[in-house]
């Protein structure tokens, strides 16, 4: 009445060939047909969507970067980055290994998964908003919310055009351009919602310091 | 456009293409579980297997190929990890130390993916893509594979036979899952997910510091991730990691791929047993969970002021992407936690108590709203059963589901199913935190430090894999114990769906009279709903009192 049925042995037998198969099939086979064909038509996208100076690759236009002033000490893992104040700055960020390269450290993402109680988050909070209030000369009550948390990645490139718009006199100070102009480079890297409705307006931060880069 | 009209018209597409894939992709699942024909690659796999795709099982046959199965799988990839070293691609990676290999093992074996590990720094990318992801598609396989085989416990009558679990297996594997993700894995590269087999590439970034970027074959994975309703990164931060899920448009075609088969798969449902309605009826108490809990998340991130965090820093951002954003970070949070996918864009950890705690009680449901790859539907089915038997109780006669009885047999299979994973969940969470050195991997103090624990035990015996990512879970404790909830979370539940199909094939159907019960009408979608909800309300309420709601009120 039913099939015959095999022993334990066998059973565990074809178990293991069974997975054998569909490794290949879905291990080896799939990932290398899609890298195939990603590789051969969308090249730049699967690539990781870098900016190159002089083809030589200076960011990934989806990570984020420090923009950073040069370390006093170098060899002091414990030294805390400092902004620096001609470069739009980023937001905070919970991607540091703790061992000096700084946070924006794409081999270690992730969050700073504190509660929403947690109180020294509130604190860490309160001091991001007056430091980047003071740094950007601006009331602490406008700074926006994304200037004083951390992403989810810690590798988030984009910040919201208030924080852009915040921080372009500042910039254009720094650098002696007249501010007109860094503010219209500012309105030409808001980037809308996907198809009008998909997502959050932004600023992409290393596209918009990598064409103000080369403004002078 | 204003952000609440924005975050409405998301919503509105995503549930337009799910229902546009309904019909189609629940029918095209039915004829591949139903169809007597062979592919040419399928024939293959069985003549590799030594098996025969012509033969039935009985259900304890069904059971044994499934866990032989799967033991071979945890040990293959236990074997991976811990010799990941010897391979190619390997970018340097140590080997996984033993009591990490055997968390991650049974982790994506069970579907569940939850990762005490950092992808960029603890896996090479062969072990990623053909040990982590081939789990993606034969443990989403295997989910289906169940419900199929509940599914024909109720069409078939006076049989021991409930299928072949080679077939449904093999089936699923190469007729829908392969062909979707690869479709879609072209699609996300097209939007600017990775593809490469780059190891780590060292830049002088912008402003002259230095940067190291790992690539991968991320895309392909991020597909069956979502597909199979996995969940397991390539990266430490998954989908909020901008390799993995770059734009909005990525956003929602990932939410809508860790959804499409579990929505889909009550049309299945209704087309096996030759009467639609039915499965009318299961996806509507889905859809009315999943669309109460978007909104109630939803608003709890919105309203910032009702967390101190949040009120400090003007909106519930802490753990979010800006290109995302409170809607999309809302909407993948409760679709991950309903599908048991546990793929994350946000820091589950840093939501606002209620939202947070709302995201722990999805979990709690079961993954039943629309749950897993599989996995959902038979949890949903199961407590239809209970749904049908709390009715039968009330007028006072023996309750019947779809023309089989559901006697004192079937009960007890669909009640050890429903007190298995809570008891797990509870058992666990009670027992860490009664050891003193286990409390101190929280990052968190007071009532979220308990909700991180016990939303790990929920996650791990759910089979959701999702954290509250501050419990530093990677000790030998945490990792024994966490693999052990997911394989009993796993195995246990799927035992007793089989032996509660054996018990309903066997029997001849029970004509429709004027006293049965309809489960096709609004009347039955409000009693499986109040059933789920007063079930797990119950069960959970006196873990939750003393984590999230004791956070919000405090």
């Amino acid at each position: 009445m039913l099939l015959h049925l095999p022993s334990t042995a066998r059973q565990y037998l074809s178990a293991l060939r069974i997975l054998l198969v569909l490794t290949v099939l879905t291990g080896i086979v799939y990932p290398l047909a899609v890298t195939g064909i990603a590789q051969a038509v969308f090249p730049h996208r699967a690539n990781g969507s870098l900016i190159e100076d002089h083809s030589r690759p200076v960011a990934s236009a989806l990570l984020g970067q420090n923009f950073a002033l040069p370390k006093r000490n170098p060899a002091d893992p414990a030294e805390q980055l400092r902004p620096d104040p001609r470069w739009f700055q980023p937001r905070p960020s919970s991607a540091d290994a703790g061992k000096g390269a700084g946070p924006y450290d794409p081999t270690y993402s992730g969050a700073s998964n504190l509660g929403p109680t947690d109180p020294d988050l509130v604190a860490a909070v309160g001091r991001r908003r007056a430091a980047v209030a003071a740094f950007d000369g601006v009331d602490p009550r406008t700074v926006p919310a994304d200037a004083v948390t951390a992403s989810g990645s810690g590798l988030d490139p984009d910040i919201s055009p208030a924080y852009a718009r915040e921080q372009a006199d500042r910039v254009a100070r720094a650098r002696r351009l007249p501010s007109g102009r860094v503010r219209g480079l500012v309105e030409a890297h808001v980037e809308g919602r996907g198809l009008g409705f998909l997502g959050e307006p932004h600023v992409n931060v290393v596209e918009l310091n990598h064409d103000l880069a080369s403004l002078g | 456009m204003n952000d609440t009209l924005a975050g409405w018209l998301q919503i509105l597409a995503l549930v337009a293409a799910l229902a546009l894939c309904h019909r189609p992709l629940g029918d095209y699942v039915a004829h591949c579980l139903t169809t007597t024909r062979h592919l040419r690659a399928e024939r293959l796999v069985y003549r590799t297997g030594g098996v025969d795709g012509d033969a039935e099982q009985t259900w304890p046959a069904y059971m044994r190929s499934l866990l032989a199965f799967s033991a071979v799988s945890v040990l293959f990839l236990y074997a991976f990890l811990r010799l990941q070293n010897h391979l190619l691609l390997s970018l340097g990676m140590k080997p996984v130390a033993p009591d990490l290999a055997f968390n991650t093992a049974t982790s994506f074996v069970t579907n569940t993916n939850w990762q005490a590990y950092s992808g960029e720094s603890a896996m090479g990318h062969l072990v990623q893509m053909a040990g982590l992801a081939v789990q993606n598609f034969v443990s989403a396989a295997v989910g289906i594979a169940v419900v199929a085989a509940l599914i024909r416990g109720f069409t078939r009558k006076r049989t021991h036979h409930i299928g072949n679990f080679w077939v449904d297996l093999t089936r699923i594997v190469l007729r829908v899952l392969l062909p979707v993700a690869f479709v879609f894995a072209l699609v996300l590269v097209a939007a600017g997910v990775i593809q490469n087999f780059h190891g780590a590439q060292a830049l002088t970034t912008v402003a002259g510091d230095h940067q190291s970027i790992t690539g991968g074959p991320v895309a392909s994975q991020e597909a069956i991730k979502e597909l199979g309703t996995n969940g397991g990164g390539f990266y430490s931060a998954n989908s909020a990691h901008p390799f993995e899920n770059p734009t909005g448009f990525t956003d929602l075609v990932e939410i809508f791929l860790l959804l499409v088969i579990p929505f889909a798969l009550p049309r299945t449902f209704g087309t096996m047993v030759r009467d639609r309605r039915q499965g009318y009826a299961v996806v509507a108490v889905m859809a009315l969970i999943w669309a109460a809990s978007v909104t109630v998340v939803t608003i709890n991130e919105l309203h910032s002021v009702s967390s101190p965090a949040g009120h400090a820093a003007g909106g519930m951002m802490e753990g979010k992407e800006q290109r995302f954003g409170i809607w999309s970070s809302a909407l993948f949070a409760v679709s991950t936690t309903l599908t048991s996918c546990g793929a994350v864009n946000a820091a589950h950890d840093s939501f606002t108590p209620g939202g947070g705690g709302l995201l722990i009680f999805n979990m709690m449901l079961g993954e039943i709203a629309p749950g897993g790859t599989g996995s959902g539907l038979y949890g949903i089915l199961v407590v239809a059963v209970i749904a049908v038997f709390v009715a039968g109780l009330m007028v006072g006669r023996t309750p019947e589901y779809l023309g089989k009885k559901l006697g004192s047999r079937e009960i007890k299979f669909a009640s050890l199913y429903i007190l298995s994973t809570p008891a797990i969940v509870l058992v666990g969470a009670g027992i860490a935190m009664s050891l003193p050195g286990e409390q101190k991997a929280m990052t968190n103090s007071g009532p979220h430090g308990f909700s991180e624990v016990l939303y790990a035990f929920t996650s791990a015996a759910n089979n959701n894999g999702s954290a509250f990512a501050g419990l530093q879970a990677n000790t030998v404790w945490y990792n024994t114990a966490l693999g052990l909830a997911m394989v009993f979370g796993r195995f246990l539940p799927m035992v007793f769906v089989l032996a509660l199909s054996g018990a309903l094939a066997r029997q001849r159907p029970v004509p429709v009279t004027a006293g049965t019960l309809p489960t096709h009408r609004p009347q039955f979608v409000g009693l499986l709903a109040g059933v789920i909800l007063i079930v797990v309300g119950l069960t959970y309420f006196p873990a939750l009192a003393l984590g999230p709601l004791a956070e919000g009120l405090h």
